[in-house]
Formats: C-alpha cells, structure tokens, sequence
C-alpha cells in the first residue's frame, strides 16, 4: 500500500512540531513557509511570522511565493523597513527561530549557500547569503532543512556562508556568538547537535530509512543517538491542512509519495 | 519646481557610462521601466548595486551594460538561479563580472551608513562567516566603550538610485506603502534620486498624510510618471507579482540567444513603458490588485 503522506509533507509536520505557540519566528519560503502556517493552525495560534522583507506578524490568505509576496503585507500587525527588521528584531535578539536550507550542511551546522569549489573560481555560483549569515549568527534557535546525501551534506562545506558551530566545541560561543543551529531535518532523518562536541548526530529515522542509509548517504561517519527514535509521521488533519489549505496546487510539495 | 520629466530624459540626464547605480525595491516596487530605458540608451561599464540582483540586473547585465556587481543574494527567487549573472560570473559572458559580496544586513547598513554620512556602520553579524574572508571591505572595530570586537561594513553613496513608488507629487515628495525594503535609505545615500511612480499627485495628497511620505523632494533629481512600471514585480494595491513570469524567466534567460530574443522583443524594440504595457495585453488585467482600504485617521489638532 502507498504511504498516506510523501516525504516532503512528513519534512513539513516535522519542522513545524519544533515550533512553540508564541515563538517569534523568521520565515523562509518553501518548506519553512509551509512548517511555519501548519503550527500556526495546529498547534501554535500566537506564533508571529516575520520576513526579512519587513512584514511582521503575517497572515497570508493565499500561499506566499517569494519572501516579499504581496499577501504578507495585507492584514499583518505591521510593515517596517529592512533597516528595522535587521536591526531591532534580528540583532535586538527578538527572534526565536530561524529556518534556513542551503546546497550544503556539513558535521558542526555550517551552511554553505555561497558557492561549489573555490571562491574565485566556482565550479557552481550560488545565489549567496541574502539574510541567512545574519539569521544563522543572531536568531536564538536555527532549523535547517536539506536533503540528505554525500553531496549536500559533506564533511566540511566548501564555503561558511551562515555560521553553524564551525569547528566545534566552543568555538562559536569563543567568537560571541549565542544560539546555534539545533535541528537538521531532511529526506531521511532527523539530526541533533552533541551538547560538548556540537556535531551532528542522528535522532530519529524515517519511516522505512535505515542506519546503512543514512550512513551511505551522510560524508562523515556520523553518530547516532542512543536513543534513536522512528519519526512520527503526519496525522491526517495535518496532512488535511498541507493539501487543503497551505499548498492546494502542490506548488512546494509536488514531490511523489514515499 | 516640477521634475517631473518622461524616462528617456530622466535617464539621459541623470545616469553616466561607469555610474554606480542603485535601483532598489526588495520584491516589491522594482524600478523595471527605468532598468529597460538604461538598457535601451546602452549604458556602459555600470556598477550596480541591489540587495537581490532580480531580473533586473539579469536583464542588465545581459545587455552587456554592467562591469561590476554589489549584491547578497543572486537568484530568481522560488525558482532559480540567475542564468546570465551565473554566465557572467563564470564564463564571463557577454563580458566579464566583477562581483562584491555581502549579506542583506550588511547591504542596508552600507546604505544606511552611507545615508547618514557616516564612514561605515558596525554590526555583531560575521564572526565565522568566510565572507569577511573574501571581501576585505569587511574589517572589524574595537568598541571605544568596552573590549567588544564588531565587524563593520563601509558606506555605500551611489552616483544614482532610482525608486518605483505608486505616487509623488511634481517635486518629488514620495509615498510609500506595502514592503519599504531600503529604497529611503538609498535614496538618502545617493548623489541623485530617480523617481518613477503610478501616479502624480497634487501636492495637498501629500500633505494630507505625511507619515507615508519616504523620500522628501529635496533630494529628487526627476519623477516620472510611469504607469505599470514595476512589473513583472508588484505594486501593493496597484498590481500583483507577475509570478509566472518570473518562472518563465527561467527558460527564457537559460540560454544567451533565447536571452537577446527577449531584450530585442521587450526592450530594444519598444519606445517606452506605455507600449510595453500595451503589448501586455490582457494579461495586464489579470494582474490588478483587489481592494482592501485601510481605516482613515484623523491628522488633526
């Protein structure tokens, strides 16, 4: 029988159970918009949505395409310049949760949105930070989602776009910085960060994932969890919302099922 | 004094080959009439700078008109990559790209620095990040009130910014409403201010509410009237995100050839604004916003 639900909707329901009602929280479009309006439904009515492109305390009617849709201006508690948003909530430190996704994340939750190869000379330009360096440094508590695999999920990235625990241990905390990222999610698994060594270790699988896959499909020799968990999958008012409400024309969330 | 004055003159006046120009607007508001005007008058060795380079800067860059871009994020955003920025950046075509990289705080704190004659602005935005490592404009600051160590970006004062905005009156008193992104603090960086808008209005709409009111004439150099001219972006309140032409970009800009064909289509082959809203059609109207009026309030004393 076919699963009731597909990766990217169990993704979904998973990145938004992280959020709790009242959290203030920067959004990102995608998966993180999505995760973002079903714990806004479920589970989380005070939760207050920014964009970096200055809208505050958003209500989208319909499902935003870009950060600067015209809907998250119409009927939000507030619109403010770019200035303001990077200012007075971001480095003020009134944001709780940043979501961010990269091409690549690597063992202590370094993002790399920048570029493949060497700087100067990339074999792949990607599009750059935008705000995601100042969310990865200032929000209070990060989530990451990207697919899991050796490529976009290496070793060492090749560029620190958005500072994780860069090499570990105390190093971030050395370098002022508070927060971190706490959670990777993606196509196969859930992941935490070691409280003393900050690296990337396995918290649950998902439903039919195995340790051998994800160890096929991860570039370092990853730990697990002693208290590995199986991911809860999506209830069907979740799913109900995601197919209804959130993307009715499957416009994020066109993936095949499974 | 009235500026208004049509595109070709604001842009034949106001912007010079080797210019470092701004046209801001962060999704919202995207100065497109004015981007496909320089391109017409074949602009040379610009430097530009933008937050999200968009397809603006796609479309200039492709023209040929760009030696050098400032940015933080490069990408058609919820669709891709920026297929002739990419070509520029990595096979250096049709000419080759210098780029300055930052992030979107550190671009609004370079207008902003720049805004209030200040040298630079610090942040506590960078420790890690290997940007500062490529970018020497990124240096760091000892706090002179404690033993904190801040990065700091240095002001951005561009020769020309231009704004879109859904009304000003003929000195250029501007009004804003819907995403601000950092066009004030722009415009209030640069050594001339373009303005086009949707509508020209007397000067007592202004004046009848004054908080909305971003960039004061006294720093505008010309205000156009120009109708339709931030689509494919939007105007709140005016017309939505053209976000199916933002997807079809993607196939149009992919390769050079299907790139040239657009330019010669759109830009180079029309007069003006007016005609390419007419050559719209009727998708124009599919793209007109609803209404939502806000609660009127009382300026009075």
């Amino acid at each position: 029988m076919a699963p009731a639900y597909t990766t990217s909707e169990l993704m979904v329901s998973r990145a938004a159970k992280e959020l709790k009602d009242g959290d203030v929280v920067f959004v990102g479009i995608g998966v993180p918009s999505l995760a973002v309006n079903l714990a806004y439904r479920m589970h989380a009515p005070g939760l207050c949505m920014i964009y970096e492109s200055g809208a505050v305390g958003c209500v989208p009617r319909r499902l935003p395409i870009s950060i600067g849709d015209p809907c998250l201006v119409t009927g939000s508690l507030a619109v403010v310049p770019m200035l303001d948003v990077f200012n007075l909530y971001l480095q003020r430190g009134l944001i709780d949760v940043g979501f961010l996704g990269g091409a690549q994340v690597d063992r202590f939750g370094n993002i790399n949105s920048t570029v493949i190869g060497d700087y100067h000379q990339p074999k792949v330009r990607l599009p750059g930070s935008g705000g995601a360096c100042e969310i990865a440094a200032l929000a209070k508590r990060v989530v990451i989602t990207i697919a899991n695999s050796r490529r976009t999920l290496p070793e060492r990235v090749d560029f620190v776009t958005s500072p994780g625990y860069l090499r570990g241990g105390r190093e971030r905390e050395s370098l002022g910085l508070k927060g971190g990222p706490e959670l990777v999610i993606t196509d196969m698994g859930v992941y935490r960060f070691d409280p003393e060594t900050r690296e990337m270790v396995l918290a649950s699988l998902h439903p039919g994932i195995t340790i051998k896959t994800i160890k096929e499909n991860i570039g370092w020799d990853v730990k697990v969890a002693q208290d590995l968990a199986e991911t809860a999958p999506p209830g069907p008012e979740e799913i109900r919302i995601i197919r209804e409400e959130l993307d009715p024309q499957g416009i994020f969330l066109r993936s095949k099922a499974g | 004094m009235s500026k208004a004055m049509t595109m070709q003159e604001a842009i034949a006046r106001f912007v010079r080959d080797g210019d470092l120009i701004v046209m801001e607007g962060f999704t919202h508001l995207i100065p497109f009439a004015a981007g496909h005007e320089i391109i017409r008058q074949r602009r040379k060795d610009l430097v530009l700078a933008r937050l999200t380079p968009d397809l603006i800067y796609d479309q200039i860059i492709a023209a040929g008109c760009a030696r050098k871009l400032i940015f933080s994020w490069a990408g058609n955003p919820g669709v891709g990559p920026l297929h002739a920025f990419r070509r520029a950046v990595e096979k250096g075509a049709p000419r080759p790209l210098e780029i300055e990289e930052y992030t979107h705080f550190g671009m609004v704190l370079r207008f902003m620095a720049g805004a209030s004659n200040l040298p630079f602005l610090p942040t506590r935005n960078y420790p890690g990040t290997d940007l500062t490592k490529v970018n020497p404009a990124f240096k760091t600051i000892r706090s002179p009130y404690g033993d904190e160590e801040l990065w700091c970006v240095p002001a951005l004062n561009p020769d020309v910014t231009i704004v879109h905005a859904q009304r000003a009156d003929a000195e250029g008193n501007t009004q804003v409403w819907g995403l601000y992104g950092v066009q004030k603090e722009a415009a209030f960086a640069s050594r001339r201010v373009i303005v086009s808008v949707e509508e020209i209005v007397d000067s007592r709409v202004i004046r009848s509410d004054p908080n909305r009111t971003i960039i004061p004439g006294s720093i505008v150099s010309a205000v156009v009237h120009e109708p339709f001219g931030a689509h494919p972006s939007f105007v709140q309140g005016g017309y939505d995100r053209d976000n199916d032409f933002y997807v079809k970009w993607d196939a149009i800009s992919r390769e050079e050839a299907g790139l040239g064909k657009y330019l010669d289509e759109w830009v180079y082959g029309l007069p003006d604004r007016a005609a390419y809203a007419r050559k719209m059609g009727p998708r124009r109207a599919e793209l007109l916003a609803d209404r939502q009026m806000c609660e009127p309030v009382n300026y009075g004393f």
